[in-house]
């Protein structure tokens, strides 16, 4: 059984013109010790999926329906108390987009820390004190660090000292939020190193947001393709990657420069994402999809798997586009 | 894909008239110090920004400005437009040096030189339509009297960066605009004065990687079309790899390595260059792997260490490192490189 199965889950943000489908009907499984890249256009739905899971909607935030079961327990009904108790940072825990900034900068770093154990475990305060520099040493941080504040620490340091607290109460999944979008080239490739070897040596499941397909490649098992809200395609890398079964899917890997290709021209995806407030009919990415006819238009095509297990995708195209012939050569 | 490529390669700009020549530029920026601690220096402390940056550009090519951040690919940029005065040297454009001339030489010269920004929202004001924008720099050139007048050059730059028909595009405002689109309203923007070059500084960071080959392309087939140079600055090499003819590497206010996009990606001489390539991640899952990348991260640039300022993150550091600092020299072809060990 899957660590987390996450069925039909709807989130929508309420509005003066209506409410925002920005998580509709999506449904994936996160298998432990495994990790799964959720990746899509800026305002696809992928952050709003990530508070979803962690209940933390702002204000406007609704859920209109399905579950997230947890070891055998759908923790979107859990009483808030003891979610907070129970599930939140001591099974999953997050790192936040722009976690650099995230820590406050009045506080020392290692005490920030300290204080998120205290607040999720009973223990006694040096229990914590040195918990929290065993962390230090698990991220690549020396412990001698403890007592500085953020702005001694270097971008790639803070980003450390995020994970280390995400870790802090031993978790069974980290959801990370554009973890690295931040940093430079060099200091990601680090901190993904990092984050990969904690993942292996704790057995640690992980759900990674970001709309970097290269990065998903490199660390991911298996990949969320969301377009305006939905599950447009979901399976293995490998699958995912090498046979793209959806349009969408297929544009965004091919838009993605490979450094190592012979020299041609970058390539785009025409046009832009829709409004949620009013998605278009049928298949939501029929307005920029070169396949779509009158069925695209008004019939919105479920997820289904086409010719590999555990390979989805929503598309009444999909056949056509698993042949392999390139649908957005010019 | 082989016709494809053939076409590219010879599309790649032979190298031809310099336009701009960059000799010993160096850009300091002062520290600023707490009383006391001004007492007890005798030195003012500087920032060394750029430090000696000695480069040619060519009529029509896109040359690449890469590093990590704080390695002063931007200030290179800004120095040569005068966007901030430089501390030595000379950037000779037309015969004049840019750094010599007054206020009004200056302001006649910029015409020749156009920059567009990262942030497409932050770049454009918000109560201005497209076309009041786009005319602006013509007004201020003194090339047009009013928005109204520009008009036809309007409508036809519009048209260069495929937004047509520019009718429908000149009275939205910048809101009414996607990204890409406010993005290629900037090219066009640049491109209304007929400049000779056009600094492009992170033009496409803040963009969707899905649409960011619009822009791109865009910028490449300009340079082809109207001969005009861009010097694309960028933390992405991937993207620099497929637009660039040259590219430029930067460490540390110094150029590292520079050569065509070809000699520079695919036989980096570097260390620093070979590092920064291997930490591009590969969009395909079939090619997995972490490149050894270097330990720590970009020195403090008032403090920058002696000699090679690569060697205490270089793996291949030898006595020379720590002592001399390597200049930059000819290996072949075009491929410039500043290492010790390429030398031998």
């Amino acid at each position: 059984m899957a660590l987390v199965e996450v069925r039909d889950l709807k989130m929508y943000y309420r509005t003066l013109r209506g409410h925002v489908k920005a998580v509709d009907s999506v449904s994936f499984d996160i298998e432990r010790g495994k990790a799964v890249g959720i990746a899509g256009e800026s305002g696809c739905g992928k952050s709003s999926m990530a508070i979803s899971i962690l209940r933390l909607l702002p204000r406007n935030g609704e859920y209109h329906g399905g579950s997230v079961v947890m070891n055998g327990q759908d923790i979107l009904k859990m009483p808030e108390e003891q979610f907070r108790k129970d599930v939140r940072w001591k099974q999953i825990s997050m790192i936040f987009q722009g976690a650099m900034n995230a820590l406050n900068p009045v506080h020392r770093v290692g005490d920030q820390i300290v204080e998120a154990i205290l607040e999720h475990e009973d223990v006694s305060h040096e229990e914590a004190v040195s918990r929290t520099k065993d962390l230090f040493d698990l991220v690549g941080i020396n412990p001698n660090r403890f007592g500085e504040y953020p702005h001694e620490f270097s971008g790639g340091m803070k980003q450390r000292a995020v994970i280390a607290m995400a870790l802090a109460c031993h978790p069974d999944l980290i959801i990370a939020d554009e973890p690295t979008t931040a940093l430079d080239v060099m200091v990601q490739a680090q901190i993904l190193k990092a984050i990969g070897e904690l993942r292996e040596e704790l057995n640690l499941s992980m759900m990674l947001i970001t709309h970097d397909l290269s990065v998903i490649a490199q660390t991911c098992d298996s990949v969320v393709i969301m377009y305006a809200g939905k599950v447009a395609e979901y399976g293995s890398v490998m699958d995912v990657y090498v046979n793209p079964t959806h349009p969408y899917a297929m544009g965004l890997v091919k838009s993605f420069p490979n450094i190592h290709a012979e020299r041609s021209p970058v390539r785009s995806l025409p046009g832009f994402p829709p409004n949620l407030i009013a998605p278009p009919t049928g298949c939501r990415f029929h307005p920029r999809c070169p396949l779509a006819d009158e069925e695209c238009m008004t019939v919105e095509p479920p997820l289904r798997e086409v010719s590999r297990k555990k390979h989805y995708v929503a598309c009444h195209k999909a056949e056509i586009v698993e042949q392999g012939v390139d649908i957005w050569a010019q | 894909m082989g016709a494809v490529n053939t076409a590219q390669k010879s599309n790649v700009v032979e190298h031809g008239e310099v336009i701009l020549q960059v000799r010993d530029l160096v850009k300091h920026f002062p520290v600023r110090m707490g009383f006391w601690q001004s007492m007890k220096t005798k030195e003012q402390p500087v920032l060394r920004a750029v430090d000696g940056v000695s480069l040619d550009v060519y009529k029509g090519e896109v040359l690449g400005l890469v590093g990590e951040s704080g390695c002063g690919k931007t200030t290179l940029a800004r120095t040569i437009l005068r966007l901030t005065d430089a501390t030595s040297g000379e950037a000779i454009l037309e015969g004049q040096n840019i750094f010599d001339l007054n206020e009004a030489e200056m302001k006649k010269l910029r015409r020749k030189m156009q920059i567009i920004f990262q942030d497409p929202y932050e770049s454009m004001n918000p109560r201005m339509d497209v076309q009041t924008v786009i005319a602006e720099p013509l007004i201020l050139q003194g090339l047009a009297s009013s928005a109204h007048d520009a008009r036809d050059v309007v409508a036809s730059v519009l048209a260069d960066v495929e937004m047509v028909p520019p009718e429908e595009y000149m009275g939205r405002y910048p809101h009414e605009l996607s990204g890409g689109q406010r993005q290629r309203v900037a090219v066009a923007r640049a491109l209304s004065v007929d400049p000779d070059f056009i600094v492009a500084d992170e033009p496409v960071s803040m963009l969707d990687v899905s649409i960011r080959g619009e822009v791109l392309n865009l910028m490449l087939r300009l340079s082809r079309t109207r001969g005009v140079t861009f010097i694309y600055i960028t933390h992405d090499l991937a993207t620099a790899r497929h637009i660039c003819d040259r590219i430029a590497v930067m460490y540390l206010g110094k150029i590292v390595e520079m050569g065509t996009a070809d000699e520079v990606i695919q036989t980096p001489l570097h260390p620093y260059t070979t590092a920064l390539i291997g930490a591009v991640f590969v969009p395909d899952p079939r090619h997995r792997g972490f490149a050894e990348v270097l330990k720590g991260e970009i020195p403090s640039p008032v403090n920058p260490p002696q000699g090679c300022r690569l060697h205490p993150r270089c793996p291949y550091t030898m006595d020379i490192c720590k002592q001399v600092e390597p200049p930059l020299v000819l290996h072949e072809g075009t491929h410039q490189v500043a290492c010790h060990r390429a030398e031998r």
